[in-house]
């Protein structure tokens, strides 16, 4: 009996299919089932496409994959693009009702991909409509499951005499989770219970999910048999907790003392600050309650210059934000970059250039991050690879920041942002909270901000520190932090900044700078969230007895040459593995390393990488069947 | 111990042209430091880019020059994030209403309590003399190639417009009633702008000294000059909003948009308006926090022996399955 099991519901934007999703999630996690669902959606407030897919697993998972074993639709549009995905011996529960409608019917399918649909079901001799469609599953062995989602409501608008139910469409995806449930041979209860705590502050409406949720659980179980699927297998983790890829460094923020958060907003990062202003008021042991000051600024320019003088203040300050925004942020970088002030940017990076693909997923910012602003000055660009990963990850940033006193540029991306999974409850225990030479007292006086010092980094005063004045300028200056424009204290400043990556390159632990996960003759390379997908290709192979190695790399500037080159030194192939076009961390392994890369695997579709794709790719290099660019399409 | 005018100075030289009207400024501001007697790391003095830009090096406080356009944005940064401190924001009429004419609006709307001054004096000096926002339209300063093409900016005008609540301006050679300015400018609860007029002897042949001080108009048989400043304050004008009601703010607010459009032969200096009805922006921010003035960011505690004390148990709790 299968396992592992993705489930997938769509729906236009606006019709409930996040929390459709959500309840999906929450259910299964409370049962004690391995989630990971990730959202796909388009730049629209309501009426396009969007979509969830949610795999779960009695082993841990870190992705999603190619095929779908479940599938849920109450409009046109998700059976015309997902009913392929669905595999054989899986199945589709869809909405009786839209059976005769025709591709051009379905106004929000775009020509590209409408003209892709009808010369496909022309191959298949089948007629331009859902009954096309879904034929050409049925052939394929998937168990098409038809429900009037309409009649499901009138029905129980007779049984509970209350007539307004008839209408309610928007009930749609709570029948689509629970006939789900039902087919599955889940229990009821947990669905119930997840109902009752998602509306928990509106019983009406949590009364009537509930006799909408019963309803259509039973009836499911009473006409459909079960798929193939082992439900009931697994037990519950203690602590084990389901969380959204912005809380992760949301949390994080809070836990290590980012108390200013300015930010503008912009997809996919506004959530972690919205999440932010929302649990705004902390609680702090032994003292009275902390908060998090979020503003909403006028631009991102805005939010990079207030988020620098909250720091001078010495609050831990940050900001976050994707492309268009960190690309505004530039300027500033440099200012805080000849300043030392110790900032961290948390940028959740998109689809590229200019607008792109505003909500889809892309990792193309990596040699921006690093070279963004003009002149030379220092800086750390840290990735992380997993939502888990991000919350300790957020405390580090801030501790770098804190002591190579320099902005940090957090890179994360739209896959995680939009991502939902099962992990370890957090545990702040874990992090440190290191302020570097952040004075609470001055003791040497007079004070100058950037005193020569033999490691190049000067004790930090603060605004309203007293006898700790300073000045600071984006002109060249002197150690007082005045503007001096003598050729010799231009070289003492620029060495004294930029000596600052051999010291970032010594003190930074090596297992926080590269995560080796096993060497092989073939070795991955990637950085940010390719890793949940590299890992389970990976563990794809094992299964069949084929070893490739994995390096993430995590600091990704200053670039841990030294250490790299020698984790790599018996590696024979060399495959990179990135959401852009360029092989970006290829770019860097060649100015570093000297090494070509020999493989890439490559994905800019928009939508994140599956393990499934990645292992077909590495079994094609494996057999040497391999393009040296190996280009990913999989997904709506 | 009383700190004396000289203790507000810095000895860093300074490099502006000679008969420059930024000197009357920086003396108004050490002025009304020493006159409010604050201690000097209690004040921060954030400035822009151009010779206005300098200004914070002049002044024996903090220090922060910052980029062209952008100081609103860090003062208001530093201002949210301790509130105790004495922020005073200062640059260019091109840093302010040009490059950062999208901050100074929303500036006014936040309200957050600082001052903001500008040295207007219709051109960008440390370019070499072009025409800035606040520049007449149709006017050539001497070394544009051909008369302004744009429109000018009325930064009094769109001060009151964008909710800041005490809007004033002075001129650079009125030292004494510029100090006054600053003074009240500072202990405004709110944000508070001043336009300084302030003649540029080296690129402004039109906006000089002489003509502020109205010498082309002087009647020769009068033996008198009658200068283009005058002062509100002697006119029995009355800038205050009294009472929370429409008709007495937008009185007020529409009398100050009337004297910004006086220009030529009488500009009006002094308070324009001021509004202490508008709630700044800490007590809007403590409607959420309550304790946000006691405990702002900047001083919050969040560690204990490198450990952290934020307790975000209930958060994971409600996201525990």
């Amino acid at each position: 009996m299968n396992t592992d099991l993705t489930w997938l519901i769509g729906g236009p934007q606006g019709s409930g299919v996040e929390s459709g999703a959500n309840i999906f999630s929450k259910v299964c996690a409370g049962i004690g089932y391995q989630v990971f669902g990730k959202r796909e959606f388009y730049s629209n407030i309501k009426g396009e496409h969007s979509y969830f897919a949610v795999r779960i697993s009695d082993k841990k998972i870190h992705s999603n994959v190619n095929d779908v074993h479940l599938m849920v639709a109450f409009d046109g549009e998700t059976i015309f693009r997902h009913a392929d995905e669905v595999v054989e011996g899986g199945a589709i529960i869809y909405d009786s009702d839209l059976e005769e409608t025709k591709i051009d019917e379905v106004h929000t399918l775009d020509i590209y991909f409408k003209s892709r649909l009808e010369k496909y079901l022309e191959s298949k001799n089948k007629e331009f409509s859902i009954k096309g469609i879904l034929e050409t599953a049925k052939e394929r062995g998937v168990t098409l499951l038809p429900v009037s989602f309409r009649e499901i409501l009138s029905k129980l608008a007779e049984d509970t005499n209350n007539p307004k139910l008839k209408g309610m469409i928007r009930m749609f995806n709570v029948i689509g989770v629970s006939l789900s449930l039902g087919i599955l041979g889940l229990d009821s209860k947990p669905l119930l219970d997840s109902i009752e705590s998602i509306f928990s502050k509106k019983p009406k409406v949590a009364e009537i999910n509930k006799q909408v949720a019963n309803y259509a659980y039973n009836y499911a179980t009473a006409k459909f048999d079960k798929i193939n699927f082992s439900p009931n297998s697994v037990s519950k983790e203690p602590n084990t907790i389901l969380v959204q890829g912005h809380q992760g460094t949301a949390i994080g923020k809070m836990v290590c003392g980012c108390r200013f958060q300015p930010y503008y907003p912009i997809t996919p990062a506004s959530d972690e600050s919205v999440y932010l202003e929302s649990n705004e008021i902390l609680n702090v042991k032994e003292d009275r309650p902390g908060s998090t000051v979020v503003v909403q600024t006028e631009d991102e320019i805005s939010a990079i210059g207030m988020m620098i003088g909250g720091a001078l203040t010495g609050t831990r300050s940050s900001t976050c934000t994707s492309g268009p925004g960190f690309s505004l942020m530039a300027e500033a970088l440099g200012w805080a970059g000849i300043n030392e002030v110790p900032v961290v940017i948390t940028n959740y990076q998109r689809s590229g250039p200019s607008t792109g693909l505003p909500t889809r997923h892309g990792q193309d910012d990596l040699l921006f991050a690093i070279n963004a602003g003009h002149g030379e000055f220092p800086r750390i660009v840290y990735a992380s690879g997993a939502i888990e990963e991000s919350f300790y990850d957020t405390g580090k940033c801030f501790n770098f920041a804190d002591i190579f006193q320099v902005p940090v540029i957090h890179l994360l991306d739209k896959f995680i942002a939009s991502s939902v999974i099962t992990c370890k409850r957090f545990d702040p225990e874990k992090v440190t909270i290191d302020r570097g030479k952040l004075l609470d007292k001055i003791k040497q006086k007079p004070y100058k901000r950037f005193e020569q010092t033999s490691d190049g980094i000067s004790p930090r005063s603060k605004l309203g520190l007293e006898d700790g004045i300073f000045w600071n300028t984006g002109d060249e200056s002197d150690e007082y932090g005045h503007i001096s424009e003598d050729p010799y204290m231009r070289i003492q400043m620029m060495d004294k900044r930029l000596s600052r990556f051999d010291l970032i390159l010594n003190q930074i632990p090596k297992e926080d700078q590269v995560v080796s996960f096993g060497m092989a003759d073939h070795c991955i390379i990637s950085w940010g969230s390719t890793k949940g997908p590299i890992l389970d290709a990976i563990d794809m192979l094992k299964k069949e007895n084929i070893n490739v190695g994995f390096i993430q790399i995590k600091l990704l500037h200053p670039f841990p040459t030294e250490y790299v080159k020698s984790l790599l030194k018996d590696v024979k192939t060399i495959i990179d593995v990135e959401a852009n076009h360029t092989g970006q961390l290829g770019i860097l392994f060649k100015q570093n390393l000297g090494r070509d890369v020999d493989y890439f695997i490559l994905k800019y579709t928009g939508r994140s990488m599956t393990s499934t794709e990645i292992y077909d790719s590495l079994k094609k290099i494996l057999g040497n069947k391999a393009k040296k660019r190996e280009i990913l399409t999989h997904g709506a | 111990m009383a700190l004396k005018l000289s203790d507000y100075k810095t000895e860093v030289h300074n490099d502006w042209c000679p008969g420059c009207g930024d000197f009357g400024i920086v003396n108004a501001i050490q002025m009304a430091l020493a006159e409010m007697n604050i201690p000097r790391h209690k004040a921060a003095i954030f400035s822009g880019i151009g010779c206005s830009g300098k200004t914070s090096h002049f002044i024996h406080t903090f220090g922060i020059h910052t980029l062209h356009g952008r100081v609103l944005t860090f003062a208001q940064g530093a201002a949210i994030s301790n509130p105790e401190m004495t922020i005073v924001a200062a640059g260019g009429d091109g840093d302010g209403l040009g490059i950062g004419a999208g901050h100074f609006v929303a500036a006014g709307r936040r309200n957050i309590n600082m001052t903001y001054i500008i040295f207007n004096n219709g051109v960008y000096g440390l370019t070499k003399g072009q025409a800035s926002p606040t520049l007449r339209l149709g006017e050539k300063t001497k070394s544009l190639p051909s008369p302004n093409t744009n429109y000018n900016v009325n930064p009094i005008g769109l001060a009151v417009a964008s909710g800041f609540t005490f809007v004033a301006r002075g001129y650079s050679y009125d030292v004494r009633h510029l100090k006054d300015l600053i003074i009240a400018a500072i202990k405004h609860k709110g944000l508070s702008f001043l336009d300084v007029l302030q003649p540029c002897p080296t690129y402004n042949d039109i906006n000089t000294r002489d003509w502020y001080a109205g010498t082309d108009i002087t009647d020769e048989s009068a033996k008198e000059t009658h200068s283009r400043i005058y002062k509100l304050e002697d006119t029995g004008y009355d800038p205050i909003v009294h009472y929370e009601e429409e008709s007495e703010i937008n009185e007020k607010l529409s009398q100050a948009l009337i004297k910004s459009l006086e220009w030529g032969t009488k500009i009006p200096t002094g308070i324009f308006y001021k509004n202490e009805i508008i709630t700044p922006y800490a007590e809007r921010l403590m409607d959420k926090i309550p304790n946000y003035l006691e405990n702002p960011p900047a001083k919050q505690k969040i560690s204990s022996n490198g450990k952290p004390i934020t307790d975000v148990s209930k958060i994971l709790d409600s996201l525990q399955v």
